[in-house]
């Protein structure tokens, strides 16, 4: 998997990459790597370092130690704004997304498309409306008009506008920041399907989840995070659900664990 | 699931979309409020005033809409500026503080009045420059720092005019060389027979550029943006620093240029001329459904708010009644428009 000495450039690999706050070790000899058209997930409890990991993949921390290659050159970014023009786009837990602006305005937000020339360029809105409504629905949702503001689409919906956006933006890396974690059941589901769709468009995903229920299901490898360190890294077909769960927890931590609730719900 | 985005049919045929009827589609207009407002309360005056004959003569029509642009050319930026998420309580100390500007240029030092036009100007995007950038860099909520402003430039308009001039005034203003052509440009009457001010114009001029902006422009955008959510906004590169500083200037500029005009228009400045206006401006944004959190709101329901603020100072004298009661007016007009919009939006958000 070092596609230094050889034989697979990814699209995206991090090798032993260490990132330090003062004395505390936030993620320390990460490596991993992404490919086109796959959903690598990235598990892990609070404080594993997910949230470094991806601070530093959409360029608002650098590395301290390892490596982060695109396409096989070395990448370092200075700012989201680098980390974006390499194709790298990042979803966050907030979106990224303006609840009193409309779907047009949100998804172009930024990367206004304009027309005319001089005092009279203009944003193109005909366009932005068509082009919305159609990456969307690319996305599998029908949004029924484009003017509505986002704040009134459910979870589900403004993850498939922020997902769409990426991808319509020449996302080639995806990285979703928890997208599930806020929803419920139902609408979890659904956007479990948007990250499946989005790797079916090629693009490769970072799915960061604490849920091992959510990532199983959608996921073609697993990167499991526990105190900056990668502790399991796994193919589909080489782990089920049931190992995740339980490596995820620390196994024998979790057993432990069970056994006190038994005893407090008995009690 | 996916037909209808990949096929280009027009739009109606997604059958829900014939349900957004035209009625509702104008509630979801922030500005729609605002026109009715003024509306009732044009037809309250038509009748409470109609010993003038309100609602027919011309010139009743000129002297509210002169004096309506008195407030509306500089809610027009304040308007934007709120929607793009912040105050500036310095506006209205602004007027003053430009008006007294070019009056110290022309008649101490006697420049000719353009060239005192184009550093007043300049001063004014000054101004909005600082006050943009101190909020921007420190954070400061722009209620604080643009009161600040306010406090200083009132304290300069004050003890500056004393020391140069020994009153309170600057006057003879229109002894400066090109005076004529600034009057004629910033203060004449463009329709003699009613009395209608050019200023009129300026304000209806401003407000359709700046709705233009809003509405049509990535700048616009931009605005909405960082006023609805900074952070967002800087995440998916909007340069949200410079928008809102940009605001500023804008605000600041604008409430100048109207500095420049009353003084030409009334040939001298008071040192405590404009202060208090700053309100006005805000209360004619927020009646024209600017949000006090940003994000939302419009130019042209400014224009209303305006609207409304001039009928009211005209026609609670026209009717009869002591002027005092305009301020009265104005605060039941303020609190009822927000409960109008508010009640408005919540409806044309629930209705979907």
């Amino acid at each position: 998997m070092n596609g230094t000495n050889g034989t697979a450039v990814h699209l995206l690999e991090l090798e032993h990459v260490s990132k330090y706050f003062g004395n505390v070790v936030a993620l320390k000899d990460v490596s991993l790597h992404v490919d086109a058209g796959e959903v690598t997930c990235i598990l892990g409890d609070n404080g594993a370092g997910k949230s470094t990991l991806i601070k530093i993949l959409s360029g608002v921390h650098t590395h301290d130690g390892g490596v982060v290659r695109i396409d096989g050159p070395e990448v370092r970014f200075g700012s989201p704004r680098e980390a974006r023009h390499a194709g790298v786009a990042t979803v966050y837990q907030d979106l990224a997304i303006v609840p009193l602006m409309s779907i047009w305005r949100n998804f172009f937000l930024g990367e206004e498309p304009t027309k005319g020339r001089g005092p009279l360029r203009r944003f193109d809105i005909a366009f932005a409306k068509k082009t919305a409504r159609e990456q969307i629905a690319e996305m599998g949702v029908d949004i029924r008009d484009p003017d509505q503001p986002v704040g009134t689409l459910s979870g589900g919906e403004r993850q498939a506008v922020a997902i769409g956006r990426a991808v319509y933006f020449g996302a080639r890396v995806l990285i979703l920041d928890e997208p599930t974690s806020a929803l419920g059941v139902k609408q979890a589901g659904v956007v479990l399907r948007y990250i499946v769709r989005a790797a079916e468009r090629g693009v490769g995903v970072i799915f960061i989840t604490h849920n091992p229920h959510h990532a199983h299901p959608v996921g073609d490898h697993f990167v499991l995070l526990n105190r900056g360190r990668v502790i399991g890294d796994h193919t589909k077909q080489s782990v089920t659900r049931e190992q995740l769960v339980r490596e995820m927890a620390g196994g024998a931590e979790l057993e432990a664990l069970t056994h006190e609730l038994e005893g407090v719900v008995e009690a | 699931m996916t037909v209808a985005g990949h096929t280009n049919a027009p739009a109606p045929a997604d059958e829900r979309f014939a349900n957004v009827g035209l009625v509702a589609r104008l509630l979801q207009r922030p500005d729609t409020g605002a026109a009715i407002g003024a509306l009732a309360v044009f037809l309250l005056f038509a009748y409470t005033a109609r010993s003038v004959n309100w609602a027919g003569d011309f010139g009743v029509w000129s002297s509210w809409l002169n004096t309506s642009a008195y407030d509306g050319i500089v809610a027009v930026p304040v308007a934007l500026l709120m929607i793009g998420g912040e105050f500036d309580l310095s506006a209205g100390v602004m007027i003053g503080s430009s008006g007294l500007l070019l009056g110290i240029l022309t008649t101490r030092a006697d420049w000719n009045i353009w060239p005192a036009t184009a550093v007043v100007i300049l001063f004014g995007l000054t101004i909005g420059f600082l006050n943009g950038f101190t909020v921007v860099k420190t954070k400061l909520p722009s209620f604080i720092v643009t009161l600040g402003t306010f406090f200083m430039l009132r304290g300069l308009n004050a003890g500056a005019t004393i020391s140069i001039t020994g009153g309170v005034s600057i006057d003879n203003i229109d002894r400066a060389p090109g005076f004529n052509f600034a009057h004629k440009l910033f203060a004449s009457i463009v329709w003699p027979k009613y009395g209608l001010g050019v200023p009129v114009i300026w304000w209806l001029g401003l407000t359709v550029v700046a709705a233009w902006v809003l509405a049509r422009t990535r700048f616009g955008n931009w605005v909405f943006s960082v006023g609805g959510d900074p952070v967002a906004a800087r995440n998916v590169g909007v340069p949200v620093a410079r928008t809102k500083i940009l605001l500023f200037m804008t605000t600041s500029t604008v409430a100048s240029l109207w500095g420049i005009m009353t003084a030409v228009s009334l040939r001298g400045m008071q040192s405590n001329e404009g202060v208090g206006r700053e309100f006005e401006f805000i209360i004619a944004a927020v009646v024209g459904g600017c949000l006090l959190t940003g994000g939302y709101g419009s130019v042209v329901g400014a224009a209303f708010g305006a609207a409304i603020i001039g009928m009211a100072q005209i026609g609670i004298i026209s009717s009869g009644w002591d002027s005092n009661w305009v301020y009265f007016f104005e605060g039941v007009v303020l609190v009822a428009a927000v409960m109008l919009n508010t009640a408005i939006r919540r409806r044309a958000e629930r209705a979907r």
